[in-house]
């Protein structure tokens, strides 16, 4: 009999959940950082910003998006790199396991990581911040292919990006600081139409404003669509950069990923 | 090629780009034949070539030009036979500090299930003397122990050939004897063995017959017991005189200890006979053909 490409898959998502949860740094930072913001930023700032609208529902609707960022992209983005500097890639490369099997583990792991982050933040969001959980069937339909094609995008580009650190060690040096400023310039610490030009430009390239976005389109009453700098939700456009950065990153990830330094 | 050539190198070439000196040759133009259930052992000195060549041996690395068949099939380009053929092989490679969070049994089962023809998992961890570790995390292993565990991740599939990257640094003398005795056992079920190791006690232990390779190139294949024309040299006989210790290289060591005798009138004081070990002949060929590395 021989071992099926999904179920060693399936067996690698297990081994891989069960590191992460063993792992108390990646526990803590991953899943229970963006809480911790979402505390300290809603509890400080309760002003309105718009009628209806106070700025901690701006902010959990933009720390829900960096949650898809942060259990995809940094994750990954980190810990591809830890694994080819330990050797870890080469050895399952040495094996008959298929590297669709390794990715398969992946995307459960990241799967899983994220449902957990994105409940926590709408639970803690809508209990204590007052963030609007959607009644309509469009508004949830919309924040499922959000989630869905949000999550794609960020696993593949944390994959693709995991071969640009030189190193395991410096991964997190090089990544966590992408996130942070991305974060800043995309609408989830300030607001976004606020900014200078020139960063709001520079942020619409990257598939993280157009989340930030996009789960304001779930969470925010529609009056509030006015208030974004194309005065209105951009749907369609969110739709295609994702679908563009999907595209772009499968390439790149193909082509560069490494299963050993050397 | 032979039926019984489980490894068939002929004219292997790699060059690799160097920012500094441009092009450094790693591998030279090397021929070799590993048979079906033997121990083979690759010895030189570090950056002569062994890695690159058992890399090349294991799918991980390209050729620049040469022939290369590993149970008939070329790791070079597998192509759909990629996982079936890595099902018949086992490697070992030099260092793995990896999933550190899971068990020694985890980990050993986990890998169980990527192939046909597993062992049993737990029975592994036995023979390679991890029984009592089974359930510790790999993170509180000790160096030896690590080793073991990337043994016992190497044979778990049965493989058709062993490939072990020197599998004993960081063993005791203990657990290198035991070490010895499971790749003997693994022998007589039938598994070929490719070693490449630092240790010529090891090489002498284990090994049919030994390459040693320098600077890319074979220089000489041979059985441990023949190497450098070994079984040929002559015998050392030393013993100790009123002037200090005195040493002769004979062809006659028998002769020349009774001739001792009958000078000596009986007890010959200090008497040593030795025969070069086989660290003393590779010694003396590394050294005959230079370091231009």
């Amino acid at each position: 009999m021989k071992p099926s490409i999904l179920r060693i898959g399936l067996l690698r998502g297990g081994i891989e959940i069960k590191q992460f949860l063993r792992q108390r740094e990646s526990v803590v930072f991953t899943m229970l950082f963006p809480i911790m913001l979402l505390f300290i930023f809603g509890s400080v700032f309760k002003d309105s910003i718009a009628p209806g609208v106070t700025f901690s529902q701006y902010f959990v609707a933009g720390m829900i998006a960096s949650g898809l960022v942060n259990t995809g992209f940094q994750q990954l983005a980190i810990t591809i790199p830890m694994e080819r500097d330990f050797g870890t890639l080469k050895r399952l490369r040495g094996t008959p396991m298929s590297p669709v099997s390794y990715f398969i583990g992946k995307i459960i792991l990241v799967t899983v990581s994220m449902l957990v982050q994105v409940g926590l933040l709408l639970v803690f969001g809508a209990l204590l911040f007052g963030l609007n959980v959607p009644t309509s069937a469009e508004r949830w339909l919309r924040f499922a292919w959000l989630v869905i094609l949000g999550s794609i995008c960020s696993t593949i580009l944390g994959i693709a990006f995991s071969s640009v650190p030189k190193s395991g060690r410096g991964a997190s040096a090089v990544v966590s600081p992408i996130v942070i400023v991305l974060q800043f310039f995309s609408g989830v610490f300030f607001i976004f139409s606020s900014l200078p030009k020139w960063m709001q430009d520079f942020a619409s390239i990257f598939p993280l404003k157009w989340l930030t976005q996009g789960m304001r389109s779930v969470f925010l009453p529609d009056s509030f669509a006015g208030k974004e700098v194309a005065h209105s939700w951009e749907s369609g456009r969110t739709l295609l950069v994702l679908s563009v950065w999907i595209v772009l990153g499968t390439i790149f990830a193909i082509r560069s990923f490494k299963w050993s330094d050397r | 090629m032979t039926v019984q050539s489980a490894i068939h190198v002929r004219g292997l070439t790699k060059t690799y780009a160097d920012k500094k000196n441009g092009a450094k040759v790693a591998v030279a133009g090397i021929d070799l034949d590993v048979h079906q259930g033997e121990i083979f052992a690759i010895l030189g000195p570090n950056g002569a070539g062994k890695t690159t060549t058992v890399e090349i041996l294991e799918g991980y690395r390209d050729r620049d030009s040469g022939e290369v068949s590993v149970l008939g099939i070329d790791p070079g380009h597998l192509g759909n036979d990629d996982r079936s053929w890595r099902n018949r092989i086992g490697i070992v490679l030099q260092s793995t500090g990896d999933a550190a969070d899971l068990t020694v049994a985890e980990t050993v089962h986990h890998f169980s299930h990527y192939y046909t023809k597993a062992k049993n998992p737990d029975q592994v961890i036995a023979a390679v003397g991890l029984a009592d570790k089974t359930d510790a995390k790999i993170r509180t292993l000790s160096g030896g122990q690590r080793r073991r565990l990337d043994v016992a991740l190497g044979i778990i599939g049965s493989p058709e050939i062993l490939f072990l990257d020197e599998p004993t640094t960081g063993f005791d003398p203990e657990a290198r004897r035991a070490f010895w005795e499971l790749i003997k056992s693994l022998q007589s079920e039938g598994t070929t063995i490719l070693l490449t190791t630092h240790y010529l006690d090891e090489a002498e232990a284990l090994a049919n017959r030994v390459a040693v390779i320098n600077n890319g190139k074979i220089i000489e294949v041979s059985t441990p017991e023949n190497l450098g024309g070994r079984n040929d040299a002559k015998a050392r006989v030393a013993y100790l005189s009123e002037g200090g210790r005195v040493e002769i290289l004979t062809d006659s060591p028998t002769q020349a200890i009774a001739e001792l005798m009958s000078k000596f009138n009986g007890e010959i004081p200090e008497l040593t006979v030795s025969r070069p070990t086989l660290e003393d002949m590779y010694l003396e060929m590394i050294e005959g053909q230079g370091d231009q590395s």
